[in-house]
């Protein structure tokens, strides 16, 4: 049975009708066409699909849409204001944290929910937040270095 | 044949360049549907690779539809001043739509901004072959080179004309040319090209500036594709949607070699929105969502007849073994009885490694539409060429009626040479009458992987009466021959090799294929941890041992002597207890060694790899900071199939589908990774998106022997085969 579904996205009020059974990455992909989130193993082990929920984590593949009645919820499409990036972002960038960029956004949202939490993380911290974040590429060295530098930069206010 | 066996032919082919081959698959595009594509401008028409192989080779093949053949790249100087640049390339992580750009920069004086890289278009881009091998930069780079100095000479005549100076005194900068003596006088590339229309086609070659002068080439380039990728901006072919597209899924058997017994097809029809199909061997859902399709698919029932379970995990090597051809010599010299005699002590073992997955991220997909005038097609692969003519095949259609457009891929590793899903999606595209999109599921993902084959390897070596290695007796099956040549000084070798990685070959229950450096993971595992052995016999140093064996060979003995600074090597004999191993190999050009110290816990057998150094020469090096995210991934991504992967299966049933059995390197592994390119500028571009993989079998093996004296000849190092080595090691 389709239901009405409202919550916050990407600081945005939003409603839509459908089954609260779905995916919420299905209907972030395919009913609201924000594509930055990815399917990689449809079982929650990959972390490619995850997104912020109430500035939590979560597997989008396995977390119902109906879930996120009155919560709000981050893809990555939301990160930057505008032109400007998000100091995650903006060291993902500068570190060339990535190769094929696929699991890129899940790493992202991932961080930045362990930076909202612990704004000095120590390299155990930062491996233990990413380590159900699979990289196919062996980007690793440079995703946990772009964690520290845009942790030091969130601290330093830029 | 079809296109993807002579795709198999000619990649097997021993030392064949990229021509050759392009020459053996039918091409697209005109010269005439080019002259009217690219408008005004300049145009540089240029050709990878040597000319004589392709104009030797398209004389023989039947070539079924008009094609240039001498050029099978493009550059043109916009009228707008842009340069944009045309390849059957595709971007897959590896950063060749950034070094691309950066050699088109630093020729034409231009920023970045300036350059547009079109990748695997086929309708814009000459037919390539596909994206793997590491040849980019090696083939294309030069070719690119030499376009654009082509370019740039035409612009500086075009310039001398209409300022009235001698080309001499003229230079450029950010697009436009000025007097050197007076830089008042200047006229931008858009002035230049504006209405006209020249092309040029390059053969005197025109000389690239060199490479001492190179500002931008051999330097770090900043991605051209980061902002894109940090925004989820970056589009792949799951990211395309179009007005009435619907998503399938496939009816999929439990196990290679089942057959269909029985369907019910009753309930699924019932729902709103599903559409069925069923078309020969084709049982598919299709729905306007993936999760819907999803939903619909196990509302099938169907009962399939299962093989009888012959072959496992356990037993295949034996088997392939048995079923190898007789295979051909890769490398003999000397004579192995004279060799034996002189031999004071022979060493003999057999290697072995399983199946292998590639794992990338992003699964399969594709999206087709079949429209009037053209069949539209996104798809994830390393073959867009590929695609267009699978496609154009399943559906009866001309090739050039298909249209292959670009989109990012995430990760390929050899395994995006297979378009399956591609074909499966215009089947159904075809079927509905609707734009089909396929996406596989990480099941359907392992289990149609064209695995890296399992192979075996058998090595008989022996030492002469002043520790020599005297002569080298090298069999391989199944992995193919690539980097299994010798090139240690051995006066007596032979290396044999029975059985290639490719194709769909008998011995297999599986498609097996290319897997990133295909081949050469197997050989410079068995070769490194045999070159260890014999060094442990004779009690000397692994290091110095190979240095002994490289005396003429200036380049691997700077590699390995860069790694051995890098990484604090000491000599010492083995096992020392230390836990180093070190690797090196040949990778078709490009030399490579690795070491790296390991850890061991005692108690689950787990290997923790502590650090890595990786040193790669691979001749001139375009974009330094790119070369090294290649070894630091390929050292990474080397852990795995060291460490962790393997596929079990019991027959056809494949019984690892998702990553909670099939383990991949993850953060927790992680260890200190310094990767070194080596200076060469004198020496050609070599590739650079695998070599430094190879090296990570043999290097944490001999770790594990140089800190425990277990030696393990099986891949991978998992915590049970290393905890039953000590066991049997205590034991006596």
């Amino acid at each position: 049975m389709k239901q009405k579904i409202s919550f916050n996205l990407n600081g945005k009020a939003i409603s839509l009708e459908t089954e609260p059974d779905r995916p919420l990455l299905w209907v972030l992909r395919n009913d609201l066409k924000l594509t930055g989130t990815k399917f990689g193993c449809g079982q929650g082990y990959c972390g490619a699909c995850t997104v912020l929920v109430d500035d939590e984590p979560v597997r989008s593949c396995q977390f119902e849409v109906g879930r996120v009645n009155n919560r709000k919820v981050l893809t990555i499409e939301g990160l930057a204001r505008g032109e400007k990036l998000h100091p995650l972002q903006e060291a993902f960038l500068k570190h060339e944290a990535f190769q094929c960029g696929f699991c890129t956004s899940g790493m992202i949202l991932e961080a930045l929910a362990l930076l909202q939490k612990n704004p000095r993380p120590d390299r155990e911290l930062i491996l233990r937040a990413l380590e159900d974040h699979l990289c196919r590429c062996g980007a690793h060295q440079r995703v946990v270095q772009a964690v520290e530098t845009a942790a030091g930069n969130i601290r330093g206010g830029r | 044949m079809s296109q993807t066996n002579k795709w198999e032919e000619a990649e097997v082919r021993k030392n064949s360049s990229i021509l050759e081959i392009a020459s053996s698959a039918e091409g697209t595009l005109t010269r005439r549907d080019f002259l009217k594509l690219t408008g005004s401008g300049i145009l540089i028409t240029f050709l990878v690779g040597d000319p004589d192989n392709l104009l030797s080779l398209g004389q023989r093949q039947e070539r079924p539809r008009e094609n240039p053949e001498d050029f099978n790249a493009y550059l043109l100087v916009k009228e707008d001043g842009r340069i944009a640049c045309f390849s059957g390339k595709v971007e897959l992580g590896q950063g060749i739509k950034t070094s691309l750009a950066q050699i088109l920069t630093e020729e034409l004086d231009v920023s970045v901004e300036m350059v547009d890289m079109v990748l695997g278009d086929t309708a814009l881009c000459p037919w390539d072959m596909g994206t793997f091998g590491s040849r980019t930069i090696k083939y294309f780079g030069p070719a690119l080179r030499q376009a654009a100095a082509e370019a740039k000479a035409v612009l500086l005549e075009l310039a001398a004309e209409k300022l009235a100076v001698p080309v001499d005194s003229l230079s450029a900068e950010n697009g436009v040319i000025f007097d050197r003596n007076q830089p008042s006088r200047r006229v931008s590339y858009a002035e230049l090209t504006q209405g006209k229309r020249i092309e040029r086609h390059l053969t005197p070659k025109p000389t690239p500036k060199p490479v001492a002068s190179h500002r931008i080439a051999g330097k770090p380039f900043p991605r051209v594709d980061a902002k894109e990728k940090v925004t989820g901006k970056a589009v792949y072919a799951g990211d395309v949607f179009l007005p009435g597209m619907l998503y399938a899924r496939i009816l999929r058997p439990p196990a290679h070699g089942a057959k269909l017994k029985s369907l019910d097809l009753e309930e699924v029809k019932t729902i709103p929105e599903v559409r069925v199909i069923q078309d020969g061997d084709l049982v598919a859902v299709l729905h306007p969502t993936f999760d819907g399709a999803s939903a619909a698919l196990e509302k099938i029932k169907a009962e399939f007849d299962l093989p009888e379970v012959k072959l496992t995990d356990e037993n295949i090597h034996q088997h392939l073994e048995a079923m190898a051809p007789a295979g051909n010599v890769v490398d003999q010299r000397g004579n192995l009885e004279e060799g034996e005699k002189v031999a004071r002590q022979t060493l003999e073992a057999v290697y072995f490694n399983p199946y292998v997955a590639h794992a990338p991220i992003e699964t399969h997909t594709a999206l087709v539409a079949i429209e009037k005038e053209e069949v539209k097609v996104w798809a994830s692969t390393q073959r867009p060429f590929g695609v267009q003519s699978e496609v154009a095949d399943v559906l009866g259609v001309p090739t050039n009626r298909v249209r292959v457009y670009p989109v990012y891929v995430g990760g390929g590793f050899g395994g995006k040479n297979r378009n399956r899903q591609a074909v499966e999606a215009a089947r159904l595209a075809k079927l509905v009458g609707k734009p089909v999109m396929v996406v596989w599921t990480r099941e359907e993902e392992f289990f149609y992987d064209t695995f890296m084959p399992a192979a075996v390897v058998k090595v008989r070596a022996g030492l002469d009466g002043s520790n020599r290695v005297i002569f080298w007796d090298y069999t391989v099956y199944w992995a193919g021959d690539r980097s299994s040549q010798m090139f240690y000084e051995i006066p007596h070798c032979r290396v044999v090799s029975r059985g290639g990685w490719s194709g769909s070959v008998k011995g297999h229950l599986f498609e097996v294929g290319p897997w990133r450096a295909p081949g050469s993971n197997t050989n410079v595992f068995a070769r490194e941890s045999h070159l260890d052995s014999l060094a442990a016999a004779c009690g000397q140093d692994p290091l110095e041992f190979r240095l002994r064996h490289l005396a003429g060979n200036q380049r691997m003995q700077k590699v390995l002597r860069k790694a051995a600074e890098e990484f604090g090597w000491k000599p010492a004999r083995t096992p020392s207890g230390r836990g180093f191993g070190l690797s090196c190999a040949d990778y078709l050009g490009t030399y490579v060694a690795a070491m790296v110290e390991i850890d061991l816990d005692q108690e689950t057998g787990e290997i923790k790899v502590k650090r890595m150094v990786g040193v790669q020469d691979m001749g001139e090096v375009i974009n330094p900071e790119g070369a090294k995210e290649q070894i630091e991934g390929c050292l990474m991504m080397g852990l795995g199939y060291a460490l962790a992967e393997e596929i079990h299966f019991r027959g056809g049933r494949i019984l690892d589908l998702n990553f909670d059995r099939y383990e991949i390197p993850r953060f927790s592994w992680l260890p200190e990774i310094k990767a070194f390119v080596i200076d060469n500028p004198e020496m050609p571009p070599q590739g650079g998106g695998e070599p430094a993989i190879i090296n990570v079998g043999g290097a944490c093996a001999n770790a594990l022997f140089d800190l425990t004296g277990v030696r393990l000849n099986r891949l991978p190092l998992n915590r049970q085969r290393v905890l039953q080595a000590l066991r049997e090691k205590r034991q006596g």
